[in-house]
């Protein structure tokens, strides 16, 4: 099989394009599309250390299944939040929020 | 060493449609184009699952992730018309952001390749055993009273709460 660390490069390299893309990008839509990415690259980390450390155990597995739960709600509330932003705000820039500015 | 065979290609097919589908996210000016760009990404990840031998992750993958997730963004986008009229892609802090994740990949890499603890990255990187934890035993454990009920359970009252809570966050409230 492929060795481990080459699936921990692909999901490093997977991860700090989603941090370029959270931390650079303007439009809140894009942002949560990082983050997604983030939470895959973690998957595949987490799935790869489980088929090569302990694969007879289930705990990896079991992991990622709430990974995948915690993406989902984070996806559907994120987007909620945008819409309403866009509801008050008309826009979906992150710098035109700034209600709670000091 | 890496033999040329099967896995290997496959490995690094799924790696070209991880990785460049995550580009294409972050550098995509229309937003439905970084969408479809995210179901490539999400796509090359489910087929490492599959290499991985975990397929019942890999349909999950394909099913929330793509089928659920990327759908979504892409009903917010169009709901939101957040692909037009958007005068710069990236804020005025890009290359601060651009040199933390380059900085950051290659702390990772090189602390994969070149571990403080065990093995090095090269060495002892295959699998312990071929025997592999099946479906089944992910189904079990997932409702077995001694592993993971509890947690099942809190995580189907966080996805209750999070449903609820989109409806009530994004409810137009200007008509009541």
């Amino acid at each position: 099989m492929v060795p481990l660390y080459m699936y921990l490069l692909v999901a490093a390299g997977m991860f700090c394009i989603g941090v370029y893309g959270v931390l650079a990008r303007r439009n809140a839509v894009a942002i949560l599309m990082s983050v997604e990415l983030m939470l895959s690259a973690v998957n595949i980390n987490l799935i790869a250390f489980w088929r090569y450390g302990a694969p007879t155990l289930i705990a990896g597995q079991v992991f990622a299944a709430f990974v995948f739960v915690i993406a989902a709600a984070e996806a559907s509330v994120g987007l909620a939040i945008i819409i309403s932003i866009y509801r008050t705000r008309r826009s979906v820039t992150v710098e035109d929020v700034n209600l709670l500015k000091g | 060493m890496l033999q040329l065979n099967v896995q290997t290609i496959a490995f690094f097919i799924f790696a070209i449609f991880a990785l460049g589908g995550a580009l294409g996210v972050v550098t995509s000016r229309n937003l439905i184009h970084g969408a479809l760009y995210l179901i490539v990404s999400l796509f090359g990840g489910a087929g490492f699952f599959v290499l991985l031998s975990a397929p019942f992750i890999a349909v999950v993958q394909v099913l929330v992730y793509i089928g659920a997730i990327a759908i979504l963004i892409i009903f917010a986008v169009m709901l939101t018309r957040s692909m037009t009229g958007m005068r710069e892609l990236f804020n005025s802090q890009w290359w601060v952001s651009a040199l933390v994740g380059v900085l950051l990949f290659i702390l990772l890499a090189v602390a994969v390749i070149f571990p403080m603890w065990g093995n090095s990255g090269s060495e002892g990187s295959q699998p312990k055993s071929d025997q592999v934890a099946t479906t089944q035993d992910l189904g079990v454990a997932l409702v077995d009273g001694n592993q993971y009920v509890l947690p099942f359970e809190v995580a189907s009252l966080l996805l209750t709460g999070a449903m609820i809570g989109a409806i009530v966050i994004a409810r137009d409230t200007t008509e009541d």
